[in-house]
C-alpha cells in the first residue's frame, strides 16, 4: 500500500528514461503528454496520498516504505526508502501540481524550438530528483536528490546552448551551489561518524539524545547544513548565482529558481529542525543571513532594467523571508509561505515568459510599455501576482504569509526589533519595486508592439496560479481575523507547536503596519514610475544606482578574489614545464616532418637527381665494404 | 674487353647526365634512349666474349621494350602537351607533398 | 678491328655528347641517330651482323622517326627560347660530380678484372634464331604481348577528343538551336 510513493517520483523518472531513449522516434505530441502526463498523474498520487494522510490523522499517517537496499558498508545502511509526512506532503503537492501547470505552459512555450524533447527530458529528471529529495528518508538519498537538481538546474540554465553565455551562467551556477554541497557532505560525514547512521529519524533522536543545545558539535555539523541550505537557496554570500541563471528559458526559471530548487535549502532546514534546534546561535544566523539578503536582493531588484533579473532577485528576497522565519524558529510559517510563494512567484515567472516571449524575445522593461491593453490576461494575472508579492491586505495569499512571518519575527522569544524592521522595510522595497516593474512594463506607451495573444495552454495555467495566489491564504489566518490554523495544524505533526497561540492582542498593530507599508509602496511606485514625479535625489544617484544594479558588488568581489587567481593558476599550469617538455617534443617533430615533406616537390628532375645520388653512394658502400 | 665495356659506360654516363640536366620531357627520352642502347651495347660485347647467342637475344628484348616504351611515352607527351601547352618537365608536379594538405 | 673500334666509340661518344647538350631539338635526334650508327658498326665488329642490321632499322629507322615525328607534330622550334633559359653552364655541375664519381666507380671495377683477348666469332642470324625461338620461347611470347599492350597504350592514350560546334550555335547564343548540331569527334 505504501509503495505507491514510490510512484510519485518514479512516474516522472519513467517518462525522463522514455524521453531521452526514444525522443528522437516519437512525435512532439506524444513526448508533451508523456511529460505532462506523468508529473500530473503524479499530482493525483500526491492528493490521494494526502487524502489518505489527513484521513488518518496525524502520526499514524506517515508511511514510510523502503524500496531497496542501496548499500551496506560495515554498520553502515543506506536505503533507497520514501517517507511522506505532512512537511514532505507539502512540499510533494507544490512541486507536482506547480510543475505540471508549468509542464503544460511549456508545451506552448518551447513549441517552436528545436529541442522540444530534450527539454521536457530534463525537467521531468528535475522533477523526480527533487521529489526524491523532499520524499527521502535518509540524508544520503536526499544528497542524491540534491546533487540531482543541481545537475538538472545546470543543463537546463545551459539549455540554449550554442550560446555561450547561458553555459557561463550554468557553470556559474553549478560552481557556486557546489561550493555550499561541499561543505554540506562535510556535514553529512561529521553527522556519519558520530551517529553512524544518516537515517533521519533516527539521526534526530540520536542527537538530541547525545549532543546538549548550544555545544560545539551540533553548532559545526549545524554551519555546515546551513552552507549547503544557502548555496542552493541561494542567500548570502553565494547569491551570486541566481540572477545570471535567468539564461535559461522562463518555465525553467519557474519551476527550478522560484518554486522548488531554490527552495530546497529551506526544506533541508525545516526538516532538520531538531539539529538546529540544538545549536541556538546558528538559528540566529539564519535569521539574520535572511534578513542581511532580503535588504540587499530588495535594492538590487529596485534598479535592475531586465524583467527577468527583478523577479529573480525578488526571489532571492522571499527566500530571505522563509529564512529569517527559520531562524526565529518559525518553522510552519516558513513553508506557508513557501507554498503562497511557489504559486505566485511561479506565476510570475510563466507570465514575465510569455512577455518576453511575444515581445520577440525583449528583455528590457524600458522598451516594453503599454502592454495592458494588448496583453489583457497576462495583465490581469501579473497584477495579481505583484499584488500578492507585494501583499496586499487581505485578499491575497501573499499578505497572509508574509504578515505571520513578521509578527513572528517580532513576537518569537528569538525574535527581535531588528529582525522585524528589516523585515518590514524589506515589504516596503518589495511593493516599490513590483509595482515599479508593473508600471513600466504595462502601463505607458507600447514600445514594442507583442505578437500575437497568448494561446490556451499558456493561459490556463496563468489563471489557475492566479487564482491560487488569492485564495490560497484563507487556510491559515491569524488569530484576530478568525484563526483559520489548517496549515499548522497538519505541520504540527512534524514541528514542536509554534508560538502563532500568542497574539496578546498586539498583533494588529503589526498587520495594520504592513498593510500600510504595502499600501504605501504602491503608491509610491505609482507616483514615481507611472507620473514619474518627485523620484528622491538618492535613486537616482548615479554611482550608488550602479552599485545596486550589480548586486551590491558581489560579483565583482568574488571576481577579483577567487576567480582571477584561479584562472591564473589554471593558466600558469597550462604552461609549465612539463607541458613545455611535450610542446617542444611535437615542435621538433613538426620541423623534420616540415623539412622532410619539402623534399616530395614533385618534380621529375629532382627527383632523378636523388635517385642518381643515392645509387652512387649505395656503390660506393657495397664496393667499400 | 674493358675498353669496350668503358665505352658503354661511358655512354650510359652521358646519357645519364643528359637526363638530369635538360628539362624538356623530349631530351629526357631522348637521353633515356642512350641509356637504353649502351645497356644493350654492354650486352652484345659479353656476349661476344663468352660467344653465345643470349647477347643478342638479350638486346632484341631491350629493343622491343625500347619501342613500346617510346611509343607509349610520346603519347603521353602528346596528352601533356595538349594539356599544359608546355613541355617543361617542372610543370607536372601536382604529385608533391603539399604543406597543409591542400591538395588532397 | 682495334683501330675501327675506337674511332667508332669516339664517334659515338663524341655525337652523344652533342645530342646531349644541343639546344635545337631536330638537331639533337640527328646527332642521336650518328651515335645510334656508329654503335652500330661496333656491333658489327663485334661479331653480331644481325643486330647490328636491327639496330640500324629499327632503333635509328623507327624509334628515331617517331621522335621526328612528335617534334615536328608540336613544332618544337618555338621552344628554344626556353632551352635558351632552361640550359644554362651552372646546371651542369651537379650532374657532372655524379657522372664522374659514377664513371671511377666503374672504372674501379672493371680494374679488378682481367679479360683475356679472345678471338672474335661472327654470331650470325641462324643462331640467333634458333636460341630465340627454342630455350627463350616465353620471353619472345611475353615481348609480343609488351607489343600488344604498347600499341593499345599508344593508340588509347594519344587520342584527342575535339568537341565541334556547329556554327550557328556559337555565333548567335540568343537563338534556338537548329537542328542538325552535332559533335565531332576527331580521333
Amino acid at each position: 500500500m505504501a509503495a505507491y510513493i514510490g510512484l510519485i517520483p518514479g512516474l516522472p523518472l519513467l517518462s525522463f528514461l522514455i524521453i531521452a531513449l526514444f525522443g528522437k522516434f516519437i512525435h512532439r505530441r506524444l513526448i508533451a503528454y508523456i511529460a505532462v502526463g506523468s508529473v500530473s498523474i503524479s499530482a493525483v498520487l500526491t492528493l490521494i496520498a494526502g487524502m489518505a494522510f489527513l484521513k488518518s490523522g496525524s502520526s499514524e499517517g506517515n508511511l514510510t516504505h523502503v524500496f531497496y537496499t542501496w548499500m551496506t558498508a560495515g554498520d553502515f545502511t543506506a536505503d533507497i526508502s520514501l517517507k511522506i509526512d505532512a512537511l514532505s506532503l507539502v512540499f510533494c503537492f507544490v512541486i507536482t501540481f506547480v510543475g505540471a501547470l508549468i509542464h503544460l505552459y511549456s508545451v506552448e512555450f518551447m513549441k517552436d524550438d528545436e529541442g522540444f524533447g530534450r527539454f521536457f527530458a530534463y525537467m521531468n529528471l528535475f522533477v523526480c530528483s527533487m521529489l526524491i529529495l523532499v520524499l527521502a528518508d535518509n540524508l544520503l538519498l536526499l544528497y542524491l536528490g540534491w546533487e540531482g537538481v543541481g545537475l538538472c538546474s545546470y543543463l537546463l540554465i545551459g539549455f540554449w546552448y550554442k550560446d555561450p553565455v547561458n553555459n557561463y551562467a550554468a557553470r556559474k551556477a553549478f560552481i557556486v551551489t557546489r561550493i555550499g554541497d561541499t561543505f554540506m557532505i562535510i556535514g553529512l560525514f561529521l553527522l556519519f561518524i558520530h551517529f553512524n547512521t544518516l537515517n533521519i529519524d533516527s539521526l534526530t533522536l540520536q542527537a538530541t539524545q547525545a549532543w546538549a543545545p548550544g555545544s560545539a558539535l551540533p553548532i559545526i555539523s549545524a554551519i555546515l547544513l546551513l552552507m549547503g541550505a544557502v548555496g542552493k537557496s541561494a542567500q548570502l554570500p553565494l547569491q551570486t548565482w541566481l540572477p545570471d541563471a535567468m539564461a535559461g528559458p522562463s518555465p525553467v526559471s519557474a519551476l527550478i529558481h522560484a518554486a522548488t530548487m531554490v527552495t530546497a535549502g529551506v526544506y533541508l532546514i525545516a526538516r532538520m529542525h531538531a539539529l538546529f534546534s540544538l545549536a541556538p546561535i546558528v538559528l540566529t544566523a539564519i535569521a539574520i543571513i535572511g534578513a542581511a539578503t532580503l535588504l540587499i536582493a530588495g535594492f538590487s531588484a529596485l534598479n535592475q532594467h531586465d524583467l527577468k533579473r527583478i523577479l529573480a532577485y525578488s526571489t532571492i528576497s522571499q527566500i530571505g523571508y522563509m529564512f529569517l522565519a527559520l531562524g526565529v524558529g518559525a518553522w510552519s510559517a516558513a513553508i506557508f509561505h513557501f507554498m503562497i510563494h511557489a504559486f505566485f512567484k511561479a506565476l510570475l515567472f510563466l507570465a514575465a515568459g510569455s512577455v518576453i516571449l511575444l515581445l520577440h524575445e525583449e528583455h528590457d522593461i524600458f522598451r516594453m510599455g503599454g502592454l495592458r491593453k494588448k496583453l489583457p490576461v497576462i495583465f490581469i494575472t501579473f497584477l495579481i501576482g505583484g499584488a500578492s508579492l507585494s501583499a496586499l491586505p487581505l485578499i491575497t495569499a501573499g499578505f497572509y504569509s508574509k504578515d505571520e512571518i513578521l509578527w513572528l519575527s517580532w513576537s518569537s522569544p528569538t525574535g527581535s526589533l531588528w529582525l522585524w524592521m528589516a523585515g518590514i522595510a524589506g515589504a516596503l522595497i518589495t511593493s516599490l519595486y513590483t509595482f515599479r516593474m508593473i508600471f513600466i512594463t504595462f502601463f505607458g506607451e507600447t514600445k514594442t508592439e507583442p505578437a500575437h495573444r497568448p494561446g490556451l495552454l499558456m493561459t490556463i495555467p496563468l489563471v489557475i496560479l492566479a487564482s491560487l495566489s488569492l485564495v490560497a491564504g484563507f487556510i491559515e489566518m491569524p488569530e484576530n481575523l478568525g484563526p483559520v490554523r489548517l496549515f499548522s495544524h497538519l505541520l504540527d505533526t512534524v514541528f514542536p507547536p509554534g508560538h502563532t497561540g500568542e497574539s496578546k492582542g498586539q498583533e494588529w498593530i503589526f498587520q495594520l503596519l504592513s498593510a500600510v507599508i504595502s499600501i504605501g509602496g504602491i503608491y509610491m511606485a505609482y507616483r514615481f514610475f507611472y507620473r514619474k514625479s518627485g523620484i528622491p535625489g538618492f535613486l537616482k544617484a548615479h554611482p550608488l544606482e550602479n552599485f545596486f544594479h550589480g548586486g551590491w558588488g558581489f560579483d565583482w568581489i568574488y571576481d577579483r578574489i577567487f576567480v582571477r587567481p584561479l584562472v591564473w593558476l589554471a593558466d600558469a599550469d597550462k604552461n609549465d614545464i612539463i607541458d613545455r617538455i611535450y610542446v617542444f617534443i611535437a615542435g621538433i617533430t613538426g620541423f623534420f616532418g616540415t623539412l622532410l615533406s619539402r623534399t616530395q616537390n614533385g618534380k621529375l628532375r629532382w627527383y632523378s637527381i636523388v635517385l642518381t645520388a643515392g645509387i652512387v653512394v649505395l656503390l660506393a658502400i657495397m664496393l667499400t665494404l | 674487353m674493358e675498353i669496350q665495356l668503358l665505352l658503354a659506360g661511358i655512354l650510359f654516363l652521358t646519357g645519364l647526365a643528359g637526363f638530369l640536366v635538360r628539362r624538356n620531357i623530349i631530351f629526357m627520352l631522348m637521353s633515356i634512349e642512350i641509356m637504353l642502347n649502351s645497356a644493350g651495347l654492354a650486352f652484345i660485347i659479353a656476349g661476344s666474349h663468352w660467344m653465345q647467342t643470349d647477347g643478342q637475344v638479350m638486346f632484341i628484348f631491350i629493343l622491343t621494350v625500347s619501342a613500346a616504351e617510346v611509343s607509349v611515352g610520346l603519347a603521353l607527351i602528346l596528352q601533356m602537351y595538349h594539356h599544359y601547352r608546355t613541355l617543361d618537365a617542372d610543370a607536372i608536379n601536382k604529385l608533391r607533398d603539399s604543406k597543409d594538405n591542400e591538395n588532397i | 678491328m682495334n683501330t675501327i673500334f675506337i674511332i667508332a666509340g669516339t664517334v659515338a661518344i663524341i655525337s652523344s655528347l652533342m645530342s646531349i647538350t644541343n639546344r635545337n631539338a631536330i638537331h639533337a635526334l640527328l646527332f642521336l641517330i650518328l651515335s645510334l650508327l656508329s654503335i652500330s658498326i661496333i656491333f658489327y665488329i663485334s661479331g653480331a651482323p644481325f643486330i647490328a642490321a636491327l639496330e640500324v632499322i629499327v632503333y635509328a629507322g623507327a624509334i628515331m622517326v617517331l621522335f621526328i615525328f612528335v617534334v615536328m607534330m608540336l613544332n618544337i622550334g618555338q621552344q628554344e627560347e626556353f632551352e635558351h633559359k632552361w640550359l644554362k653552364p651552372g646546371m651542369w655541375i651537379v650532374p657532372g660530380i655524379l657522372a664522374t664519381v659514377l664513371l671511377v666507380i666503374f672504372i674501379y671495377v672493371l680494374k679488378e678484372y682481367h679479360f683475356e683477348e679472345k678471338v672474335t666469332v661472327v654470331i650470325g642470324p641462324k643462331a640467333v634464331a634458333t636460341s630465340l625461338f627454342s630455350s627463350y620461347l616465353i620471353a619472345v611470347e611475353l615481348a609480343a604481348i609488351l607489343l600488344l599492350a604498347g600499341i593499345i597504350g599508344a593508340y588509347h592514350l594519344g587520342r584527342q577528343r575535339k568537341k565541334v560546334i556547329h556554327r550557328f550555335l556559337v555565333r548567335a547564343p540568343g537563338k534556338k538551336q537548329p537542328s542538325g548540331s552535332h559533335e565531332i569527334k576527331a580521333n
